[in-house]
């Protein structure tokens, strides 16, 4: 008897140990965070992109972007000239916007007046500028991740890139294992 | 009061508000969306639990996404009224 006995409370400390496993597995699946896929480098999209961002920073949620692709134009610093670069590279680097207040409208880009008109219309209307939508992220706190494969593939280097508070990069991995853990993804 | 859905909805009348007494006001009328949003949560900071915020804002969106806000961080939204060009917003901190 006694032994049996031993034997059922030995599983069950097995049957907790490997719920108490799953449901810590559980509440980090649904973390108050959002994720962003950042892969167009349109002036609308990145747009969206940040006031989104910020909104959810603001409602105190964790924030962490993604930043692939096209979208990586966005992070570059006008001012600051890489050296050493290949010709592809430097080819890609003048074809490619240089910064956040170069990038074109996915509609209605008109050769750069529909970009023009559009700011413009935000400073009328007092949307912020996306040079103060990065500044208030990084004061709030939000993420950016660069991809380290799309900074190879078009031939950006880490020295050219904006000066952001909280800027790291990574590989698509990092993405899968953050946008797993949050209640929210999205892809721009 | 305590009724925190309902978007957009007056939880207490145009007369009590105007009686409410703000600790702090915040003027956010020169920023559009998420403008307000950032301002109020930025000031939210610099007053204690139980005293009353006061949000101006020229954004109508800002109407709907502070009760939100309140309602996911645990504030007390009371309500709001309009002025000729902008609106009041009111809320107790957690």
């Amino acid at each position: 008897m006694e032994t049996s006995n031993e034997i059922t409370l030995e599983m069950l400390q097995k049957q907790v140990d490997a719920l108490s496993k799953k449901v810590g597995k559980l509440e980090k699946n649904r973390k108050d965070q959002l994720s962003i896929a950042v892969v167009s480098g349109d002036l609308d999209k990145v747009l969206a992109a940040m006031v989104i961002s910020l909104a959810a920073a603001a409602m105190d949620t964790q924030v962490k972007l993604f930043f692939s692709f096209w979208s990586l134009s966005a992070l570059r610093d006008p001012k600051k000239y890489p050296k050493g670069k290949d010709f592809i590279s430097k080819m890609f680097g003048m074809m490619l916007p240089t910064g956040k207040d170069k990038l074109s409208l996915s509609n209605m880009n008109m050769g750069g007046m529909g970009p023009m008109m559009i700011k413009m219309l935000m400073k009328k209307q007092n949307v912020m500028s996306l040079g103060e939508m990065f500044k208030q992220a990084g004061e709030l706190g939000v993420e950016i991740t660069i991809c380290e494969m799309s900074m190879g593939l078009m031939g950006f280097k880490a020295e050219e890139m904006i000066d952001y508070p909280h800027l790291r990069y990574a590989g698509a991995a990092t993405f899968v294992a953050d946008a797993g853990e949050s209640a929210m993804q999205l892809f721009i | 009061m305590g009724i925190r859905r309902g978007l957009n909805f007056k939880i207490m009348t145009t007369e009590e508000l105007k009686n409410v007494k703000s600790n702090l006001v915040v003027d956010a009328r020169g920023t559009a969306c998420p403008g307000p949003l950032l301002a109020a949560k930025k000031a939210i900071g610099e007053i204690e639990s139980g005293e009353i915020m006061e949000i101006l804002s020229a954004d109508e969106g800002t109407k709907n996404d502070i009760p939100r806000w309140c309602e996911k961080v645990g504030h007390e939204y009371l309500g709001f009224y309009d002025e000729d060009s902008f609106s009041r917003l009111f809320l107790i901190k957690e």
